[in-house]
Parts: structure tokens; sequence; C-alpha cells
């Protein structure tokens, strides 16, 4: 077994690097009905619509965009049935964009969660954005428009420039509809997060790149697992927080 | 559409008929160059944060990223509670034959059969169980089915090149496949892609979500490429490439490719500078 097991610490792994999705994502990742988490008519259905846009303001008609979203009690879903939708709602959706650079989801809104912090949180939607000419994925978040008292007290939020806040707000359109744009670069840039994942990533001091590779190739089978990381299949709906011990 | 869309502004507008391999090797080189003198001239201390992990998001050498990479530094945020979590995928999203790309047709696709496999683990190590991974690439003659790819290689008839699994409970998926060609492309003048399976991947949390590439061991364009040389460590590059198994190797049958997955994520208990780098 190499260092990083037996010295007692969680051994620290570096991570696969990104790469672009590419141009020819088209066949492969989009699915029939991957963009309605709900079906029409449903109860609460909204539609979240937009563009994707360069920084010379052209669209981009080859991004692919994946939103992760509580539902409307604010809890997430440990369900399956995303990619063959069979009414289940999942709470996630993947869109590319058209040639206009559009997309849209018809989903159920998300309601305010608690945080990792125990406090309340805005009802917002995860999106990663992957994109020809993206080298890596792109985080950023879709914050709901309408609780303008949650937002204020929102860490991220607060600490952006108006300007800035505004990109990760969604507008209200007057169909009840919810808009957002993200513009990858330039005049009106989508503020994109930084989750903890680092970009570039930095290296973990504890792990030298022998330990990596002695461990990811083949050592790891000994290493414990958390329960806690097991996707439940049975369909049960948890709303705790994972350890992160 | 692109730095060649002739609706271009002026100053991206280039002339992929013009630039040559050579002009884009200097330009990759630099790159690097100045990656290395910065890592290597750095304290004791900060050498350890400034070693690159993942692909510089800013890399002029891949020519469609001049205008869609965010000029401004990633925000810093605490993931929320639903990026902690990831969505859950099951059996019934999943084909049984979906995890074999050679039999999705009525004959036999052309080229080389191979199988890869491997684990997907978190930063801790610990096997993402139970978790969709989802590839696509070009057949044996580097052409992909997409309709916006026109060069003149044959169609496989008998292959599409798309694949779904889910890992099994210790991290393991494994796919059975053709052995992609190299693929020609329009970033500059007789641009040429490494052979390469793309791989989609779901961690046990949002922040881990991750689409990459895999690449064969001792291709030759590896140092051509401005995809592959998007990530500036050298250590990390390695990291792309899948090493040949005897042990997933078939008698008579196929050759087996070995590939783990590490998606760290926000689960890292090492400390970083406040500010944002890059």
């Amino acid at each position: 077994m190499s260092d990083a097991v037996t010295s007692g610490r969680a051994p620290r792994l570096r991570p696969t690097p990104g790469q672009t999705v590419g141009p020819f994502f088209g066949y492969a990742l989009p699915y029939d009905r991957g963009n309605e988490l709900v079906e029409p008519g449903t109860p609460g259905a909204v539609r979240l619509h937009g563009r994707v846009l360069d920084g010379a303001g052209r669209p981009v008609p080859d991004a692919l965009l994946e939103i992760w979203h509580a539902d409307p009690s604010g809890t997430a879903v440990r369900r399956s049935g995303s990619i063959l939708r069979d009414g289940t709602f999942t709470g996630w959706g993947r869109a590319a964009t058209d040639r206009e650079g559009g997309y849209w989801f018809r989903t159920l809104e998300p309601g305010p969660a608690a945080s990792t912090d125990g406090r309340r949180r805005p009802a917002m939607v995860a999106v990663a954005v992957f994109a020809r000419g993206l080298t890596d994925r792109l985080f950023t978040r879709i914050y709901l428009p309408d609780d303008e008292d949650a937002l204020a007290a929102d860490p991220l939020l607060a600490g952006l420039e108006p300007e800035r806040r505004a990109t990760l707000v969604a507008a209200r359109e007057s169909d009840g509809s919810l808009r957002f744009d993200i513009r990858l670069q330039g005049e009106g840039e989508t503020v994109f997060l930084d989750l903890g994942q680092g970009t570039p990533g930095h290296a973990p001091p504890d792990a030298t790149p022998d330990e990596v590779h002695g461990v990811v190739r083949g050592l790891a089978a000994g290493l414990p697992s958390d329960p806690l990381d097991l996707p439940d299949p049975s369909g049960e709906i948890v709303s705790g927080v994972p350890s992160r011990a | 559409m692109s730095i060649h869309d002739p609706q271009a502004p002026p100053e991206v507008r280039l002339d992929a008929e013009t630039e040559s391999q050579t002009d884009l090797s200097t330009e990759i080189r630099a790159s690097h160059r100045a990656y290395r003198d910065r890592r290597d001239t750095s304290g004791p201390e900060e050498s350890v944060v400034v070693e690159e992990t993942g692909p510089v998001r800013d890399f002029a050498p891949y020519r469609s990223s001049l205008l869609r990479h965010p000029t401004k530094d990633l925000r810093h945020a605490d993931p929320e509670t639903i990026e902690l979590l990831s969505p859950v995928f099951g059996e019934r999203d999943i084909g049984t034959l979906e995890s074999d790309l050679t039999v999705q047709h009525g004959g036999e696709p052309i080229g080389e059969r191979i199988v890869v496999a491997g684990r997907v683990l978190d930063g801790a190590g610990r096997p993402v169980r139970r978790q969709l991974v989802e590839i696509w690439q070009a057949n044996a003659g580097g052409r992909y089915i997409h309709k916006r790819d026109q060069h003149p290689a044959p169609i496989d008839p008998n292959f599409t090149g798309v694949g779904r699994t889910l890992t099994d409970d210790d991290g393991w998926y494994r796919f059975t496949t053709i052995k992609p060609g190299p693929y020609p492309w329009k970033n500059h003048q007789n641009a040429w892609r490494p052979a390469h399976i793309h791989f989609s991947l779901f961690g046990t949390d949002f922040t881990q979500r991750t689409v990459t590439q895999m690449y064969f061991p001792g291709d030759p364009l590896f140092a051509l490429d401005p995809i592959y040389q998007s990530v500036r460590d050298p250590r990390a590059r390695d990291r792309l490439i899948a090493v040949y198994d005897h042990a997933l190797t078939s008698h008579e049958w196929s050759t087996g490719y070995r590939w783990d997955i590490v998606l760290s994520g926000a689960d890292r208990t090492w400390t970083e500078p406040e500010d944002d780098d890059e």
C-alpha cells in the first residue's frame, strides 16, 4: 500500500483534468426530454430560458447546460429517472443550445433551502456550463428573483457589485417565465464560481505525484468508503446535508 | 460561430489556412514556459499552490476559446446543500447494451476492438458508486457521425460511437468499443487531434461534475494538440492517458486499456490563498 493509505490521513488524490466538450457532443449527450423536468400542464411548472452568448455578444450554438435544484419545498430529490422521463421529478435536466444560442427548461421552481451553516438561502438553481471553446466546465447559479430579502442576505450575492450580482438573478417575464442569459466573456460577463474545486486546480500539499499514481493505479480498493456518498436507488427523499468529514 | 467566421471581429478573425502548426506549437511552448517559470521560481510554500491540476481557461492556441473563456476570476462560493449532492441515476435510466458500442447495429464495426475500464474515485480515493458515465468518440477512421464532421473519411454504418453505463459498487466502469482514429480539425492548417474518447462523469456531489477526454499511450500528436496541451502541467496531462492493461485483454477478442478517474470537486482539505488564482 502507498504511504498515502498507511499514514492515517485521508489521501488526497489529484483530480483528472477536464477537457472541452468539443463540437460533437450533440449526438451523444442531449436526449429526448432532457430539458423537460416536468410534463406540460404540471401545476407549478415554469419555463426557465435564455441564451448563451460569447465575448462578441454573438450566440453560442454549441453549448450544453445542466441544471440541478431542489424541489418546491427546498428538498433535494434523490430519485433516479432523469434520462427515461416517466413523470418522476428529479431536479436535474440537460439542454443543448440551438442555433440562436437559446435554451429552455420546463421545471418546478425550487424552494429556499437550508444551507450548510443552517441558515436559509434564497431559492436557486445550480448550473454547469459546457461548450466548444471552454477548456473545462463552468459553474454558476440562477437565483430566483422574487424574494428580495433572502437575496439581500445571501453571502455570495451580498459580496458582489450590483452589476455583477445582476448576472446571477433570473428575470421574471410578464408571462411568468424565468429568463437567464449566460455571457461567457466581456460586458455583463456572468459570474462563474469556484465552489472549492479550484480552477485551474491547486494541488494538495500532502500528496506527491507518486502517491497519486500509486493509489489511483489500483491500490485504492482498500480505502474506507463513506456510506453517505451512496446514491439512494430506493427513491427515498433525503434533505440532510452529507458529512464533509 | 468561431474565429473563422467572417463576421468575427478583426482582432480575433484568424485564417486557419495560413496559421501553421509551427506557429501554434510556438505559442503552446511559450505558455508552458510561463507556467513552468512561475512554478519553479516560487518559494517552497508557494510552489505547492501554483501547481495546475486542470486546463487553463484562457489558452489562446485553442482558437475556439478566444471569445468564450471568462476573463474575470472565478468567484469563490461555499457550496450550498444542493451542490454537495449529485443527481441520482439508476438502472432504469440505462439500456443494458449501452456499454457495448460494438453491438448497437446489425453488424460488427470496422476497427480494433478494445475494452476501456477503470474506477471512478473521489478526491479521498473512495469509489463513486452507481453513477452515470457517458462516452462518445470517432470511429476507427477518425470520423464522427455528427453532421458537422464532413471530412473525407468513411462513416461506419455499424458504429455510432455513443455509450452509457453506471459504475458498480466499487466505482468500476467498463466499455467495449473500437479504438478511435486521429481526427482532423480546423483550429489551424493541418491540425490533427490525438485519438481520444470523450467522457462525461458525475461524482458524489455536483461540484465534481466533469467532462474530459481519454487518450491512448504514446500518441505522436500529443505535443501538437492545443486541447491536450491546455493542461499545462505535464503530470496533470499524464492523468488523461490510459495505460495498456493485459489483464483487460481477452484471448483472440480484444485488447484492453485501463483508465482511472479522480473527481475531487469541493471535497478537499488543503488550504489555498484567499485571492483567486490565474
